[in-house]
């Protein structure tokens, strides 16, 4: 198959990046950034994709400061971005615990955390940032969890040696998503912001080099239409869902991405996916989503699996002799709390051996019985009730009588679009923030990071660097008929055209379940050569079947749900692929990102720095041609590359 | 699982609209009823009839999104459950289910079972916020926030703004929704500046939306998947009633 | 949003009369006399200083007032509601099992039709088979004679109607000024009926008490 192959290109260099001590990189850079008279800011218009804690933080701050907002979403209102569904925490380097956090700590973990493969640069700005988050949400009347005496409540997460996790019982991302949202509604009411809601964005619009709008479909009415602006900004989320089940909520897609990766932004690191070890299993073909269990279950619960493989007697009848505790068994100093890859690889492998527990054997027991035993069911209940209540809302199993049963699901993508340190991408004015981008979190993200990294690109970052951008570039409005926009116009109807005239017999659906299973098995946890070069052979043909035989009822000039569907799980295909590709090409395990054929002779994760170091940044050239890659060398000045050991 | 579905279809805002009967014969009782729905509509792309549009997204209970009616009950017939969680082991082969869309003149219908709920969003921009332009804020210790009211305000803040109170209201009337958003920012130390032009700017647009005034009949209180206390609302007149005596004073 | 403040204070002073005309009827089972001077006393009432009946036709004036600002914005929250949900669901099934809840627009209907009848019959004595003014207890007795059981059974179902309107009544008043917050809600909604099941039995107490023949 020749599309396995790519060429490589020039070296991709972050060229906003200050250098000097890093301590005073961002200081630096935002004293360096020009400045828009403000007279003239009422006069640029930026367009912002998505809503959720990136999006919706970005256009209220961008509309506080007097640039004109268009803001967009798929969804019926702003407050439904799937930011909303977080569950965990929110990081910062308050250090009100005086637990020894500071700044440089937290930069520490999450360059070690990615697993050296994010750029120290980025990473030191977020844990900067991290403190002025909390105190910007507090202010909005973010009602974080609070102590008897009033103050903010911390706790440790994801197996951090500090507590530096703030949150809002197992809400945390609804409640920082309404407070961007409300700041949102508000600009909306003066008049700062447009919003654009069940809007999708179907194209880059670029002009000379610059993105300048996009094409967007109003989904109500089927209209697609050109929305020109001086910047435009993605925050757009990651793209999960090209495994069809995921955590991410069933509208998260990577068209706007994969759009603008078509119209010449670099994509980076596409095979950095985070799979999430405790998730509710899947219970039939029917299903249509997976659903998160908060790690923190992980403290108290006891992983374990049958002995004998095919034991389907009830868990407990099973004596504790022929019970496997497997995280505890391999990993003595951490047990179960290893970190979220490890924890779900071993999970992956008891049930490859047929161990596994539940409907098809992919799953196995979080058993809560020993704390419930040890500190009583109402000290279980307090801690855990809700997660418990949801278990059982979904399962209909009782999690105090009966162990949970648990399985890794693909949860967070950490790969995205291209940037530079003022988070642009190749394409000038073109900006990309949240999950959408690859910036901060390199091959694994850290818990509690996720929703740190959205809201300080979109509160604190990006207000500031496009600012330069837009500065500099002092954009003429661009002509309605550019043939630029004329050609993104004519691209979108054709799309929508040829999806709507195939009339094939297949439904969306059943493609995106075909390409979703062929990437769990071949992309997901673990990766072979084999499996990947099986799966590139495959995707190509099955995207080719899609374009021949896909079935999508209804027309274009209405709410048609099925071509929504149609034209995002079109992008998934060409998506997979590269996804594939770069997993294939680096030949190392490191984070979320797991080749077999690179393992300690322990079955560990082993990087190769010597090859590897560096952030792939890859170049389209075609619907099934070979991509090209420009690599972006990664330098650690201030940590130190270390192996991860778990043992 | 046999199941007979009785759902309702409206092709845009201006048809009549009216229920179609269907029937789905492979239902699991481990799916969700959204899943349920997937099953049929693949079924109807498959047969060539047009797919049910439906609201949802995270499917996990916590966008909102989702937003039918079944057998007269918003998100259905379980207590603090949303449509996306009701797993169909709580009906029973055999059994004819109903669905509708959320019913109120200020959520119209745009297609099927999909509704516009632009209203609340235009209720939040009225005033629906804590004025904090980003950058202006003291460090977050500065004011502490006593547990009880922190815990209070993050009760109302549950709200996901679903519209399943107003779905269920006999008078139509989004109290509830109001009265959370009330609560929550009004329980807070820095909401306090604008509580009382936050009150009459939201009870202002809520009115003009066209939703009805609450009678305290307490059904939504009964069908809110989060399970929003009542006492909101009466947060919401005591806060109103305030509001309007202190603008008569300044007047 | 103004309207619910009106309905609930107009509700509150029509509850306090209705409590004054309970504790007046309760008269009737001190005897004859008792009923009557008391009636008539309502007329004297801060005589010379009002006119004869002055107290009392306030009273009524203030009655009309409340009654039609309680009905006038039952009309209108009632139009309201109507509008605020244009097509009705095919199906729906009232969650909360609050009766009085639901009934209280047309329990307020059959509530207005029975004070015309009521008036007519016990006020102006219109109606009335004895009709006497002044003459409070025959009235009375007359009224709900055995013989005349279908007005005791009108009288019975309008006050239970009363009772139901006024347990959701009261307990919704309190909720729309706000004196209902999540620990006193409970005790507020006990309160409610309990009051509302004080004034059914008392004011049913005299049909029956006629009826049967003990007053």
């Amino acid at each position: 198959m020749s599309y396995a192959d790519f060429t490589l290109g020039a070296p991709v260099a972050d060229a906003a990046a200050p250098d000097g001590p890093i301590e005073t990189r961002w200081e630096r850079r935002r004293f360096g950034v020009k400045l828009v008279n403000p007279a003239n800011k009422r006069k640029m218009h930026v367009i912002v994709v998505g809503t959720g804690l990136a999006g919706g933080s970005a256009s209220a701050t961008l509309a506080e400061l007097g640039y004109r907002v268009s803001s967009f979403c798929y969804q019926d209102s702003p407050r439904r971005a799937h930011s909303i569904a977080a569950q965990g925490g929110i990081n910062a380097a308050k250090n009100y615990r005086n637990d020894g956090d500071s700044v440089h700590r937290l930069f520490y973990d999450t360059v070690k955390g990615g697993d050296f493969r994010a750029r120290e640069s980025n990473v030191h700005r977020l844990a900067e940032i991290s403190r002025q988050i909390i105190d910007q949400c507090v202010a909005q009347g973010v009602p974080f969890a609070r102590e008897y005496g009033g103050l903010l409540d911390n706790r440790s997460f994801g197996g951090a040696q500090v507590s530096r996790t703030f949150y809002a019982r197992g809400q945390t991302g609804q409640q920082l998503l309404l407070g961007a949202y409300q700041a949102l509604e508000r600009q909306v009411d003066a008049g700062g912001v447009t919003m654009y809601p069940r809007h999708e964005m179907l194209e880059l619009i670029v002009v000379d080099g610059h993105a300048r709008g996009i094409v967007a479909r109003d989904l109500i009415t089927g209209e697609t239409r050109s929305h020109l602006a001086d910047a435009v900004v993605l925050a757009s989320g990651g793209y999960g869902n090209v495994f069809f089940l995921s955590t991410n909520a069933k509208g998260c897609n990577v068209t706007a991405s994969w759009r603008a990766h078509r119209k010449g932004a670099l994509f980076a690191n596409p095979c950095f996916t985070q799979i999430h070890p405790t998730c509710i299993p899947v219970s039939g073909d029917h299903q249509s989503k997976l659903t998160l269990m908060s790690e923190s279950l992980r403290n108290d619960g006891r992983v374990w699996v049958p002995e004998r493989k095919g034991d389907d007697r009830d868990p407990n009848l099973i004596p504790e002799a022929e019970r496997d505790y497997f995280l505890e068994r391999q990993y003595p100093a951490f047990g179960n709390l290893v970190p979220r890859d490890i924890a779900s690889r071993a999970a992956k492998n008891v049930c490859d051996e047929g161990r596994g527990v539940g409907p098809g054997g992919l799953g196995v027991f979080l058993d809560f019985a020993e704390v419930i035993g040890r500190l009583g069911r109402p000290a279980v209940e307090a801690k855990y009730g809700n997660l418990f209540q949801m278990y059982q809302r979904i399962t209909g199993e009782d999690p105090y009588q009966v162990p949970m049963r648990i399985y890794p699901a693909v949860h967070y993508t950490m790969g995205g679009l291209w940037v530079d340190y003022d988070l642009q991408s190749t394409i000038p004015g073109l900006f990309v923030v949240g999950e959408a981008n690859f910036s901060d979190h390199g091959a694994n993200r850290l818990g509690a990071s996720a929703l740190m990294q959205g809201l300080a690109d979109g509160y604190f970052v990006l207000p500031s660097t496009i600012g330069d951008y837009l500065a500099t570039a002092k954009h003429e409005p661009v002509d309605p008929d550019h043939p630029a926009v004329r050609a993104a116009e004519d691209d979108v109807a054709q799309r929508i055209d040829t999806l709507l005239s195939i009339r094939g017999t297949r439904t969306v659906d059943s493609f995106h379940r075909e390409l979703g299973h062929l990437m769990w098995e071949h992309c997901g946890m673990e990766r072979t050569e084999a499996g990947l070069r099986k799966a590139l052979d495959r995707i190509p043909e099955l995207r080719k079947e899609f374009w021949e035989t896909v079935l999508v009822p209804g027309t274009g000039v209405e709410l048609n749900q099925s071509l929504e569907r149609a034209g995002r799980v079109g992008d998934f295909f060409e998506l997979a692929e590269l996804m594939c590709l770069d997993a294939l090409h680096r030949n190392e395990s490191c984070g979320g990102h797991f080749r077999a054929e690179s393992q300690t002779p322990d079955g560990e994760a082993a990087r190769d720095d010597e090859n590897f170091s560096y952030a792939a940044a890859w170049e389209f050239t075609g619907r099934g041609e070979a991509p090209v890659l420009h690599k972006e060398d990664l330098t650690f000045e201030y940590v130190a590359p270390t192996q991860r050991s778990y043992k | 699982m046999r199941l007979h579905l009785k759902v309702w279809r409206q092709r845009d805002a201006d048809d009549r609209g009216a229920m179609a009967s269907y029937d789905v014969d492979d239902a699991s009782p481990d799916m969700s009823f959204l899943e349920l729905l997937d099953v049929l509509n693949e079924k109807l792309t498959v047969e060539g009839e047009e797919p049910v549009a439906f609201d949802h997204d995270c499917r996990e209970g916590i966008c909102g999104a989702c937003s039918m009616v079944i057998d007269g009950q918003p998100h259905g017939p379980e207590k603090a459950t949303t449509t996306c969680q009701l797993h169909m082991r709580h009906f029973s082969d055999g059994d004819t289910i109903t669905v509708e869309p959320f019913r109120a003149g200020a959520f119209p219908v745009v297609k099927d079972l999909v509704v516009d709920r632009g209203a609340f969003d235009r209720i939040i921009a009225a005033g629906g916020y804590i004025s904090a332009p980003t950058g202006s804020a003291p460090d977050a210790h500065a004011v502490p926030v006593p547990k009880d009211q922190a815990d209070r305000a993050f009760t109302a803040a549950a709200c996901i703004g679903c519209g399943a109170c107003v779905a269920a209201c006999p008078n139509g009337s989004a109290s509830l929704f109001l009265g959370a958003k009330i609560t929550h920012l009004g329980e807070l130390p820095q909401g306090q500046p604008e509580r009382n032009s936050r009150v009459l700017a939201m009870v202002d647009e809520h009115d003009a939306a066209g939703f009805g005034g609450c009678t305290n009949t307490g059904e939504c209180a009964v069908a809110c998947p989060k399970e929003i206390p009542l006492d909101v609302i009466s947060q919401l007149n005591r806060d109103y009633l305030a509001a309007r005596k202190a603008r008569r004073r300044s007047a | 949003m103004v309207l619910k403040y009106v309905m609930a204070a107009s509700g509150a002073a029509m509850l306090l009369y209705l409590v004054l005309h309970m504790v007046g009827n309760l008269k009737i089972f001190f005897g004859a006399d008792a009923l009557d001077s008391y009636s008539a006393w309502l007329r004297t009432l801060l005589e010379p200083a009002v006119p004869y009946a002055g107290v009392l036709w306030a009273i009524r004036v203030l009655l009309t007032v409340a009654l039609v600002a309680h009905v006038g914005s039952a009309i209108v929250l009632a139009r309201r509601a109507r509008a605020a949900r244009p097509v009705r669901y095919v199906h729906r099934q009232p969650v909360e099992g609050s009766y009085a809840a639901r009934t209280m627009r047309w329990g307020g209907v059959i509530i207005l039709l029975f004070v015309v009848y009521h008036v007519l019959d016990l006020t102006t004595g219109t109606l009335n088979p004895n009709g006497v003014h002044g003459e409070v207890h025959a009235n009375v007795v007359a009224d709900f004679d055995p013989s005349r059981w279908y007005v005791t059974l009108f009288y019975t179902l309008a006050v239970l109607t009363v009772g139901f309107h006024v347990r959701h009544g009261m307990w919704s008043g309190l909720q729309t000024f706000g004196r209902s917050n999540a620990l006193t809600q409970r005790a507020l909604k006990t309160f409610a009926f309990v009051f509302a099941a004080v004034l059914v039995v008392g004011f049913l107490s005299v049909p029956f008490a006629a009826t049967f023949g003990l007053v």
